[in-house]
């Protein structure tokens, strides 16, 4: 087999498509056309082989034991925390906590960074494209502590309005989280220089990294924000695994968020004290294969080399967009200049959901839905969208097949 | 005509057709066949949870025999409305509390059946069941 260094250095899709045994299988007898990496991606061999070596030859409790099994997956884990702090361009595996996914990672800063530090009068700041994940945790805050959440405009074209951005940006704002790439729309938010507006005026910044870490560069420290999560199964890891990025300095000052073992250093029924970072914020056995799994996944997009996933993506964004302009009806929602691969689309006079159901039997898998992001559908004027979303192993090709098949459903919805 | 010959009738009919684009396209044609709902029936109240798409579902009558009528904005489940009234409406609550779904392994539409599937089949045979027991109380 070619390593995925080989296969970079030609762009060989042959080669890249043999490191996911999913798209090998067939759907209702057709080839599976796999256009729901938003929801989550495929994984590839190095990762499941990095958990089912885990499991096989390694499986054992980490920093717990003497033992060598212990020792060995304690360096496997701590080795997919450095592996991480690498991907995401941090400074310190102090920084690098260990989550369930993205959704915990914004939770953990709701209630340990935000809730001690807002009341009555104060802002908690969003996007009006933010996925749930990005909204719930904040309305809970509010709840718990009067503060009012208010969001940043969003334009017709699925960005942010800087502008009306720029004028929410007051004293009173106790933090502006957002989301790097938009998971309905596609859309790439200009987070840099979001980040310094509201840095300028002193607010915390946290970004929700889901859609960019498995499309786009993510460099943390070149954004400049003070958190960032990511979910491993959005960039070919496993599922229930992610990592929160955060600054270390305000970590060190913010509480623990779970109580458990391991993040403590010692324990009476007077009081306990709390474990050095990243460890005060990982109570209880982590997930340990999932961990060394997303640390695979970071592996493999780094040899693969994201700028080159992000141009293959590009080309497949432009060619399918342009041939989904040809279907009767098609309306593009969301039409940022600085898009990943997202088509998020509508047709006259046909539901989704049946155009969902019908090319599932061509073989090919899309979302339909609200994407769990109704306020921006809501915008659009639409209750849900179809929704092709590329990955790494996609082809013009398999664009071509998905054309094909909504023209044909709709020939027979109409 | 039984609760159980209706389904029959409706399995016979599906053995006619090879593939599935021929099934979709008669559950298609069969939705748009269904009766429209007047404005004032499409309310929150008349929605069928668990539904990717909107389904409103209305029954009426008592329980010697309840009356179905529903509707939605996807046109594969207005098919398979067309399917659940032709099988429940205008009978007894008896008659529905005691009937099985069998019509739906039979044709082919077990795969739309699980609780977690999206277009709701399962969720508006309960809502059909919920209304046979209301009925009955």
């Amino acid at each position: 087999m070619n390593s995925a260094v080989d296969v970079a250095e030609k762009w060989d899709i042959d080669a890249i498509r043999a490191q996911f045994p999913t798209l090998n299988r067939e759907v209702h007898g057709q080839p599976l056309i796999y256009l729901d990496t938003a929801a989550s991606a495929q994984r590839p061999l190095a990762v499941i082989d990095a958990i089912t070596d885990f499991y096989r030859n390694h499986n054992a409790n980490v920093h717990r034991g003497v033992h060598s099994l212990s020792q060995e997956a304690t360096e496997l884990w701590e080795n997919a925390r450095t592996t991480m702090r690498d991907f995401i361009g941090a400074s310190s595996c102090k920084e690098i906590i260990f989550t369930r996914g993205m959704t915990e990672g914004v939770n953990l800063v709701a209630q340990s960074f935000i809730r001690p530090r807002v009341g009555p009068g104060d802002k908690i700041l969003i996007t009006a494209m933010e996925h749930h994940s990005n909204i719930v945790p904040w309305q809970l805050v509010c709840e718990q502590t009067g503060a009012e959440l208010v969001v940043a405009p969003v334009n017709q074209r699925g960005e942010v309005d800087l502008d009306g951005f720029s004028q929410m940006l007051d004293e009173r704002v106790k933090i502006l989280a957002m989301m790097h790439v938009s998971n309905a729309l596609g859309t790439i938010n200009p987070v840099a220089e979001m980040t310094r507006m509201a840095k300028a005026a002193g607010i915390p910044v946290l970004i929700d990294g889901a859609q960019a870490s498995p499309h786009i560069q993510v460099d943390v420290q070149a954004i400049g924000c003070d958190f960032y999560c990511v979910s491993g199964h959005k960039m070919y890891g496993p599922t229930g695994i992610g990592v929160l990025y955060g600054r270390e300095q305000l970590l060190e000052a913010m509480p623990p968020y779970h109580g458990g073992g391991e993040m403590i250093r010692t324990v009476s029924f007077e009081k306990s004290t709390w474990n050095d970072l990243p460890s005060k914020f990982e109570a209880g056995t982590p997930n340990i294969a999932g961990g060394i799994g997303l640390g695979a996944a970071a592996t493999f997009i780094q040899q693969i080399g994201v700028e080159n996933i992000s141009r293959h993506e590009a080309d497949l964004l432009s060619y399918g967009t342009q041939r989904s302009l040809e279907i009767d009806g098609l309306n593009i929602i969301g039409t940022a200049a600085d898009k990943t691969g997202v088509m998020s689309f509508t047709i006259e006079r046909v539901h989704p959901h049946d155009i969902g159901t019908i090319i599932n039997h061509a073989g090919v898998a899309i979302r339909t839905g609200h994407h769990c992001a109704m306020p921006i559908l809501k915008q659009f004027g639409v209750a849900g969208t179809a929704r092709a979303s590329l990955g790494m192993y996609n082809t013009r090709q398999e664009l071509d097949v998905l054309v094909e098949a909504i023209v044909k459903a709709c020939k027979m919805l109409r | 005509m039984s609760i159980d010959s209706a389904q029959q009738d409706i399995v016979d009919t599906f053995e006619f057709f090879d593939d599935w684009m021929d099934r979709y396209q008669y559950l298609i044609d069969l939705g748009k066949q269904l009766p429209e709902l007047a404005p004032e029936d499409m309310l929150a109240d008349n929605l069928v949870s668990g539904c990717q798409s909107q389904v409103w579902l209305l029954a009426s009558g008592d329980k010697s025999k309840l009356c179905f009528r529903a509707n939605s904005d996807a046109a594969i489940v207005s098919g398979l409305i067309a399917l659940l009234l032709q099988i429940y409406s205008n009978r007894s609550a008896t008659e529905i509390l005691d009937s099985k779904p069998w019509f739906v392994d039979k044709i082919g539409l077990s795969e739309h059946l699980s609780p977690t599937r999206a277009n709701g089949l399962a969720s508006m045979l309960t809502t059909i069941k919920q209304h046979a027991v209301l009925a009955s109380q």
